[in-house]
């Protein structure tokens, strides 16, 4: 068989001539701008523009060097398209000029004045430096490039890890290598980030959570510091420019336009790790703002597709930021999934967690939907058929999806009330014995009929405070922030175990340390997906700051000294880890009933107190032990060791009676918060076999098998 | 410095050697003496870069291009590149697929 040579094709030759361009009607699909032989095929939406250029320029010029406007021939629908030949892909930057009515009660603000970037850009130039000073009078800032496809993958796919058997570890690709202590060769950047994949290896999570990745502009605070005077940033990233672009000033090779490959090096050598790659996608809003923000893209392509609108044509504010993305329009739709199917096709993205994702089941009009289309379709999508989907299930409007999320068996949950929950009875507040032991069988109550990783188990995100700040802090101290700290959360259910914020009183600090390892004692034993905020395994403070969206300083990033300071803690937490992938009992997917359906002999889940048997449910109750049958692991498939997690919110003491294992086996110590922990196979057998003493704000481990040699 | 490309094959080790700025104006030159080494079956492409001043995103993207056009079993070395334009070729994750040796 003979192959044709593509260049020889028909289609490969121009039509048309727009000055000294070469040009031919473009496919209007993909939207975008498309390599194609012998040009580059651009194609855009809009619905209201009278008329529509793409504007050319030379790599960083301050103006354009052309503007071709799209003959109405190359018009299709409400699609312009046209192939333009001969351009130097490797020094283009393009945009569009949309002409059309500025009419906002009529929902259309078009502005032939702006040059837009595209929003199918897959590459963005212009904010290639982080925190370097643009320069403010240029006409086009966010500066759309062709991107090549021509990475090489090897054998890399995502890793499709079951959803259960994940730890999941939620971080700051620039805060988590930007302090000078990480010693990486390119601080704060992607390629910093692949210098500490055996650090993630060795902690033993599955899983990386990254912050907003997408080009964002971090200069789009206008807020200072009122102390310092210092300039504050958009450190975090929830203020989307671009949606398939990822950002340039998150590579060290950004200047070379190179920060798809060195994301896609990251992601790459994260999936030979084992560990896959979860992104934080925004949107329910962009960073366009309200009327008073700037015309980047969407507003001037086509404002009424693109964003809710009131009846007067004002922006409905469901996200708190100032627009709200018009999610459930169809040709928006189009454009998230679009979205979402680039980042798993070009960058094997295993998964997404949604900002404010109630947003996207909310009608054109705001009115929440029973079946909203978006969520479905994303559902059921043959790309992201396998790719993990969480919803952070609610908006700043205050619709709360906690438990009921339109899901269609897919979706998963920031399970907010375990949060809350976990660190109430952690604190001591009574009449949540209960509760508890709902949250650590993965919340039954929120998530019956669906599996146990429909809830993502946290007691801390970066969204609120540190593991170390939730036991130093009664009250948040966002002054830093610049807004009299009157910013971030007020409910926090903190305890400062005595003394707000750093503490010379050793009782005070082992105490904290206690709290922080009971914590995470019970996230990583409860049933569900276990999240765990980058650096509180070290202990990582922010000063009590619960809101450092704005701080790109050390607050915000992760001090690689308390690797060595808080070595200890660190040892726990790894073992505690590798404690959970040992036991697949803690991991099942189903819901425990409380029956034995296997024939152990015991229920699959148990509930003890001081005494066996008898879990203390009352108000004033502050202990609770569970219990799981090895036997029902994973659904009865295999077998493994009996577990039982005893946690002590009480000031005082308590002595436990242990429930008593089958013939043969003995209670052995993996870990005592307030004492030793040990590995995974290792721990030794305790030496009272039917009791435990456990000290005040404590909690234990203890694994039932065979008896073992040494004893505690 | 002006761009010169110069090609040597040897018992299917193809040698190319690089002066001067790799960027988007020279890069096709380099890709067709690439496609040249390719062509004559090489097993082993080796770059000299001692002499190579600069190195432009097009000019990174023309070692992707020389890994695909040689495929996989070939190995591709290097060799003498200066430490910012080897930073560069590290940082993009392209040290994975070409070996980066010293002069």
């Amino acid at each position: 068989m003979s192959t044709q040579d593509i260049r020889e094709r028909i289609d490969a030759f121009p039509t048309h001539r727009i000055g000294p361009y070469r040009v031919r009607a473009g496919r209007p699909f993909p939207y975008g701008a498309t390599p194609v032989p012998g040009g580059v095929n651009f194609s855009v939406y809009s619905d209201g523009a009278d008329t529509m250029s793409l504007v050319l320029f030379e790599r960083g010029a301050t103006q354009p060097s052309a503007e071709l406007e799209f003959p109405p021939e190359f018009r299709t629908g409400s699609v312009y398209a046209m192939t333009v030949f001969g351009l130097d892909a490797e020094n283009l930057e393009y945009g569009f000029r949309a002409d059309g009515p500025f009419d906002p009660e009529r929902g259309d603000r078009f502005d032939a004045g702006k040059v837009l970037s595209d929003p199918y850009a897959r590459l963005i130039s212009g904010r290639a430096v982080w925190g370097r000073e643009p320069d403010w009078d240029n006409v086009y800032h966010y500066r759309a490039q062709v991107l090549n496809d021509d990475f090489d993958w090897g054998g890399d796919r995502p890793l499709r890890i079951p959803a259960e058997d994940l730890v999941i570890y939620e971080t700051h690709v620039r805060g988590f290598t930007r302090h000078p202590s990480s010693k990486v060769s390119a601080p704060g950047t992607y390629a910093g980030m692949r210098e500490k994949i055996p650090y993630l290896q060795e902690l033993g999570v599955n899983c990386l959570e990254l912050l907003p990745v997408f080009e964002f502009d971090e200069l789009d605070n206008p807020r200072t510091d009122p102390v310092t005077g210092e300039r504050l940033y958009n450190y975090w990233g929830y203020n989307t420019v671009s949606f398939f672009a990822p950002k340039a000033g998150y590579a060290a090779t950004g200047p070379f336009g190179m920060q798809a490959d060195e994301f896609k090096s990251l992601v790459k050598e994260l999936h030979k790790a084992g560990i896959e790659v979860i992104l934080d996608v925004v949107f329910n809003h962009t960073a366009e703002g309200n009327e008073q923000g700037p015309t980047i893209s969407f507003r001037g392509l086509d404002n009424a597709t693109y964003y809710m609108l009131t009846p007067r044509g004002e922006y409905y504010n469901f996200s708190g930021t100032g627009n709200t993305v018009n999610c459930n329009h169809p040709v928006v739709r189009d454009f998230v999934l679009s979205c979402l199917r680039h980042w798993v096709a070009e960058y094997h993205i295993d998964g997404f967690r949604f900002d404010l994702a109630a947003i996207l089941d909310r009608a054109p009009d705001g009115t929440p939907l029973p079946n909203p289309p978006l969520l479905e379709q994303l559902a059921h999508d043959p790309i992201l058929r396998h790719t993990k989907l969480i919803a952070e299930a609610w908006d700043a409007a205050g619709l709360y999806q906690v438990g009921n999320f339109p899901n269609y068996g897919r979706w998963s949950e920031w399970n907010g009330k375990y949060r809350d929950t976990v660190r109430r009875f952690v604190k001591g507040e009574p009449g949540l014995v209960g509760e508890l032991a709902t949250r650590m069988a993965g919340s039954p109550d929120l998530y019956q009929g669906r599996t146990s990783s429909a809830s993502v188990n946290f007691i801390t995100a970066h969204d609120g405070f540190s593991l170390a700040d939730l036991v130093s802090y009664n009250d948040k101290h966002n002054e830093a922030n610049g807004e009299n700290n009157n910013d971030g959360a007020n409910d926090n259910n903190s305890w400062n175990c005595g003394e707000e914020g750093p503490s010379a009183s050793s009782h005070i600090r082992r105490l904290r340390v206690r709290q922080m390892k009971n914590l995470l004692t019970i996230l990583l034993t409860s049933q569900g997906i276990p999240m765990i905020l980058a650096g509180d395994e070290v202990g990582r403070t922010q000063l009590g700051n619960n809101n450092t969206y704005c701080q790109d300083n050390e607050l915000s990033w992760f001090d690689w000294g308390l690797v060595e300071a808080h070595a200890e803690l660190l040892r726990f937490v790894t073992l505690l880890i590798a404690f959970r992938h040992a036991h697949p009992v803690l991991r099942s997917s189903d819901h425990p009933t409380g029956t034995d359906r296997v024939g152990s002999g015991y229920p699959d889940v148990s509930w003890h107190g001081v005494r066996a048997w008898a879990p203390d449910w009352a108000d004033h109750g502050r202990v609770l032990a569970m219990m799981r049958c090895g036997r029902h692991a994973k659904g009865g498939s295999v077998d493994d060791d009996h577990v039982y997690v005893a946690v002590n919110a009480h000031w005082e003491a308590h002595d436990l009676e242990l429930p008593a294992l089958p013939h043969g086996q003995r209670w052995h110590l993996f870990a005592d918060t307030g004492a030793a922990v040990h590995p995974p196979g290792a721990e030794p057998e305790l030496q009272h076999p039917g009791r435990y003493h456990l000290g005040p704000h404590s909690a234990v481990v203890l694994v039932g098998r065979a008896a073992h040699q040494t004893s505690a | 410095m002006s761009f010169d490309v110069r090609l040597r094959i040897n018992d299917k080790v193809a040698t190319i050697e690089l002066t001067g700025e790799l960027d988007a104006s020279t890069a096709r030159e380099f890709h067709d003496t690439v496609g040249q080494a390719a062509g004559a079956g090489a097993v082993e492409l080796v770059i000299r870069a001692e002499r190579l001043g600069y190195l432009s995103s097009a000019g990174l993207r023309s070692l992707v291009f020389a890994r695909q056009k040689m495929g996989d079993e070939v190995r591709i070395a290097i060799v003498g590149a200066s430490e910012p334009v080897a930073r560069t070729i590290r940082l993009a994750g392209f040290d994975h697929s070409i070996d980066l040796v010293d002069a």
